[in-house]
């Protein structure tokens, strides 16, 4: 099949590529707007407090000044900040200001003034009294019977139950897992604690708003989801959706962060406000504790198994917590389950999860969405399952792992905040994931070892010691009956072809994805599609970048989109040619008929002739969505170097074999795999979003919020497994997200395979690893 | 507010600017039009903001634009020669070294910079130098390739262009 197709599956360069290595005014905040005011915003100093008296006489006396808006000034709105479908599945707990302040960095007020020195004098002439409240830090407090209550406004909806902080519940059954521990020959229990990671886009979110001749507000900003936007600006601010224009130029990198409406409500509410331009944009201090972060979760788990290894029963009890304001509090919960335990074939399973309040920075959307911890856990599990039955880690997952034709259920019982539907299985390459990177990271001989498969000593006298580790994992290709996206294609008289697609490139290579499937199933070359994206007067509808969906559902639209378009080429061909349409076929960029006689017509021709003889405007558009989300899968072995006098960890070779379907640009497709790796190699090894006993963030630098760079990645090998996914437009799953679940897991399981030591909490760091090895030692703690 | 004046060249060509005393370079640039330079943590940390003066690769965000005086400046905006891109800008569209792009102008470059004092560095060498150009999204192997690439290419610089289609980035 791939052979016969020219354009997908080749490494086509970007089509945004040429203005990005050349600096060309790309981005949110690359233009001039005169009279353009600075807007920033002021973060409460207090974890939680009431506001009770708010001066803002003295920032509005500052020249320069032009507005200073405090909850008084605002409607009051309750939603959320996620930028899902709507109605959202997150509760409706948050207010563009408020008199309540939930956590250090909380909205206090908002002012716009001449300058970025005016707007930061201004902040600090705000006179605020607080009404100082006792926090709740700790989420295994947040449901103390005293607990001081984080929600206690009376109009927030969809709290599950706001007296108790409890953000979202979820519990889910099939089979009996009483029954199957029972039935079980070995059990295992373990609790795991992940961290706040923060997303570091290295674009922080931006938005620039105004309003337009006609006086509607545009809004120009840094978000993965701008229908989304548009819809929840529209209701914040009190105007009809008509008044909003959204558009979302290239973007800095997103990773779920943007998906979150941050900014575009306050900004739009300056520019109402003052009638001029506004610009918002974070600090990087201010990206990462007034942003968005991943939730931190305490699992404990329990998995049951017979000795030969099959899998009887999976429970896995979530405690997390979601921040102060529940954004995608119960879906990325909802996905520790449904996308994490169905991975293996287990035929009872229990999920159970509190996410809780707290006043502490907020969580929401990131890459991965609650799969990262759940594999983290599940994952260390069943390496320590394999261990104590003896068996190989990779032949315990071969042996239970599932398979094509299986049906997932638990994804029918943990949809988006609702019952969802059961997933068919139709492709799956995770056996040939499992072949290949054993294979890549040499498994067999890294793993011969000593008795127990725990590593020997290393080299005499060394104080290093290596150990090799792997990981499984799945994630979902879109939403499920709810993602869905549209496109419109419109021919020029050149041959030329513009797409318009609301779906979101945040800097994932969609648009060139998006362009190569337009031109495959046009004919035509990746250069004669004219992309517009992500502008919510000129493109059609698209939920937006997030749940590894735009491969899938918004090339599953542009793929409908041409083969309508393809349809009328060929109709006004086959009158130049003098053929039936059913002889014709489109490629390289002309009409030529399928039959010896080779007659052919340049598309170009067609364009020229429809336009202008024919008096036809060649268009069409199209819609999509899937009732299922065809999981990728995903294999990752780590080999890591542990120094057992410093601690020190060395990952040095992470090898990732991917089912990502059909590779629509294999390398951008590879890029994707390792991005989220070294994201992943952080979230195991280094990055945490440290909070001292009052809430306040200690290290929001990146001096002190250590993410990787070139110097600490390990050799990284990336190997695409192509399969077929009859869902996906050519074959295509998808590949965004998987990838940054496993490497965790693999990095810990190679961490005991070198020292014997289990580490159950992330990050693990080398004073971790010390005291672990003291302790096993049987030394004291130093 | 007090001003004053600088000069400078910014891409070969000179220049003459207000300033005020405090003003950093980056904001200056920007300022100017030369978008290219990116904003990512002000701090000299992360590298975005990478431009190069008199050759010499810098953070511009904790540089002041006074200190620029009589300076050669080149930005991202500046290293092509019309449509014929560097080679480094070459190799990282042909390497798929791009992915959101914002860091991509600091990486070109530092990496411009070394190759300039260093035609032939080895990985380990781009990765040092690499390490001071913050990326979120690509793991780094492929830029590290792309300068790579781009030293072997600087001594074909005027041989003919590539086809649009990748030369080097498949992988079995």
């Amino acid at each position: 099949m791939n052979s016969e197709r020219s354009i997908v599956g080749k490494n086509v360069r970007k089509v945004d590529g040429i203005k990005l290595v050349t600096g060309r005014p790309a981005f949110t905040d690359d233009i001039h707007i005169p009279g353009m005011l600075c807007g920033k915003i002021l973060p409460s100093p207090h974890a939680h407090a009431r506001i009770k008296r708010i001066d803002t006489r003295k920032a509005k006396a500052l020249p320069g000044v032009h507005a200073v808006l405090t909850y008084k000034d605002v409607p009051r709105v309750p939603h959320t900040t996620a930028g899902q479908t709507w109605p959202e599945p997150s509760p409706y707990d948050t207010y563009l200001l408020d008199s309540k302040v939930r956590f250090v960095g909380d909205r206090v007020a908002a002012v716009a003034a001449e300058s970025r020195a005016i707007a930061e004098e201004a902040l600090r002439l705000i006179e605020v009294d607080y009404e100082i409240l006792p926090a709740v830090l700790d989420m295994e407090h947040a449901m103390d019977r005293g607990a001081p209550v984080i929600h206690d406004e009376k109009d927030s909806k969809g709290i599950h139950d706001a007296s108790r902080n409890l953000a979202a519940y979820i519990l889910r059954e099939i089979g009996s897992t009483e029954e199957g521990f029972r039935e079980s020959e070995l059990v295992i229990e373990r609790e795991f604690r992940t961290q706040r990671q923060q997303h570091c886009p290295l674009e922080p979110h931006i938005t620039i708003s105004w309003l337009d001749s006609d006086n509607r507000l545009v809004i120009r900003s840094s978000t993965q989801v701008p229908y989304h936007a548009r819809r929840q600006v529209a209701m914040i601010l009190q105007i009809p959706v008509q008044r909003v224009h959204v558009i979302k130029p290239r973007i800095g990198g997103g990773f779920g962060g943007k998906q979150e409406m941050l900014l575009e409500d306050m900004c739009g509410a300056l520019t109402l406000a003052t009638r001029r331009p506004v610009k918002i944009e974070y600090t990087r201090e201010e990206e990462f504790y007034m942003a968005r972060s991943r939730h931190p979760q305490i699992l404990r788990i329990k998995m049951g198994v017979k000795r030969d290894g099959t899998l009887m029963a999976n429970e896995m009890t979530v405690l997390a917590t979601t921040g102060a304001y529940g954004s995608h509090a119960d879906t990325v919960q909802g996905n520790t389950g449904s996308k994490v335990l169905p991975i293996y074939r287990t035929p009872n399973m229990r999920f159970e999860c509190h996410v809780v309040y707290t006043n502490t920075p907020v969580a929401g959307a990131f890459r991965g969405y609650g799969c990262p911890q759940g594999y983290f856990a599940q994952e260390s599990v069943m390496d320590e399952i394999a261990h104590e039955l003896g068996m190989d880690p990779i032949e315990l997952r071969r042996k239970n792992m599932i398979r094509a034709g299986d049906l997932d259920q638990l994804s029918a019982e943990l949809g988006e905040g609702k019952k969802g539907l059961p997933r068919l299985i139709r492709s799956c390459g995770l056996p040939q994931c499992l072949d290949r990177g054993a294979a890549a990271i040499d498994w067999e001989s890294k793993r011969k070892v000593g008795p127990n498969g725990v590593r020997p000593l290393g080299e005499r006298g060394s104080p290093l010691r290596r150990g090799v580790g792997m990981a499984c994992s799945m994630q979902g290709s879109g939403i499920a009956g709810i993602d869905w996206a549209s496109a419109l294609l419109k021919m020029n008289e050149d041959g030329s072809f513009n797409l318009q697609v609301g779906a979101s490139d945040v800097g994932t290579g969609a648009d060139t994805v998006l362009a190569q499937i337009a031109a495959e199933t046009l004919g035509v070359a990746t250069d004669k599609i004219i992309v517009c994206s992500s502008d919510t007067d000129f493109t059609p509808f698209d939920v937006g970048a997030y749940a590894s969906s735009t491969t899938i559902i918004s090339g599953g639209a542009v793929k409908k989109a041409a083969e309508k378009v393809r349809e009328q080429i060929l109709s006004v061909a086959s009158k130049m040619l003098d053929e039936p349409a059913d002889n014709l076929t489109c490629r390289d960029n002309q009409v030529v008929t399928k039959c010896e006689c080779r007659k052919s017509v340049t598309i170009a021709d067609v364009a020229l002739h429809a336009m202008y003889k024919e008096k036809l405007q060649i268009m069409d558009g199209a819609s999509h969505f899937n009732t299922d989300s065809p999981p990728p899968f995903c294999a990752q072995f780590a080999e890591v170097e542990v120094d057992t006098e410093t601690g020190r960890i060395r990952v040095l070779n992470l090898v990732t074999a991917v089912d990502l379907g059909l590779a629509i640009n294999p390398m951008q497709a590879e890029g994707q795999a390792e991005g989220a790796v070294a994201q992943s190699l952080g979230y195991a090894l280094s990055e945490e979003m440290m909070l001292d006993d009052s809430g306040r963030m200690v290290n929001p630098s990146f001096r002190d919020y250590k993410i990787f760079t070139a110097k600490d990645m390990p050799n990284i090998t990336t190997i695409l497994v192509e399969t077929e996914e009859p869902l996906g437009p050519y074959g295509a799953k998808s590949i965004a997200e998987v990838p940054i679940n496993a490497p965790a897991p693999a990095v810990a399981n190679a961490i005991y395979h070198a020292i014997g030591v289990r580490f159950r909490k992330l990050p693990i760091r080398p004073e971790d690893v010390l005291r672990a090895l003291r302790e096993k030692a049987g030394l004291p703690h130093r | 507010m007090k001003t004053m004046e600088i000069r400078l060249k910014v891409n070969g060509e000179s220049k003459q600017w207000s300033i005020a005393p405090g003003d950093l370079l980056l904001d200056v640039l920007r300022r100017e039009g030369y978008f290219g330079v990116k904003r990512g943590c002000e701090r000299g940390e992360c590298g975005a903001c990478t431009v190069l003066v008199n050759d010499k690769a810098i953070n511009s965000c904790v540089m002041f634009a006074a200190q620029a005086e009589g300076c050669e400046v080149i930005t991202i905006e500046g290293l092509a020669r019309g449509d014929e891109l560097d080679p480094v800008q070459e190799a990282f569209l042909d390497h798929g070294a791009v992915q959101c792009g914002y860091c991509t102008p600091g990486m070109i470059l530092n990496a411009k910079a070394l190759l300039t004092r260093c035609p032939h560095p080895t990985e380990e060498q781009v990765r040092d130098l690499l390490a001071g150009n913050y990326c979120r999204c690509t793991g780094y192997r492929k830029p590290v390739e792309a300068v790579l690439a781009a030293a072997q290419a600087g001594d074909r610089r005027n041989k003919a262009k590539k086809s649009t289609r990748s030369a080097g980035a498949t992988r079995p």
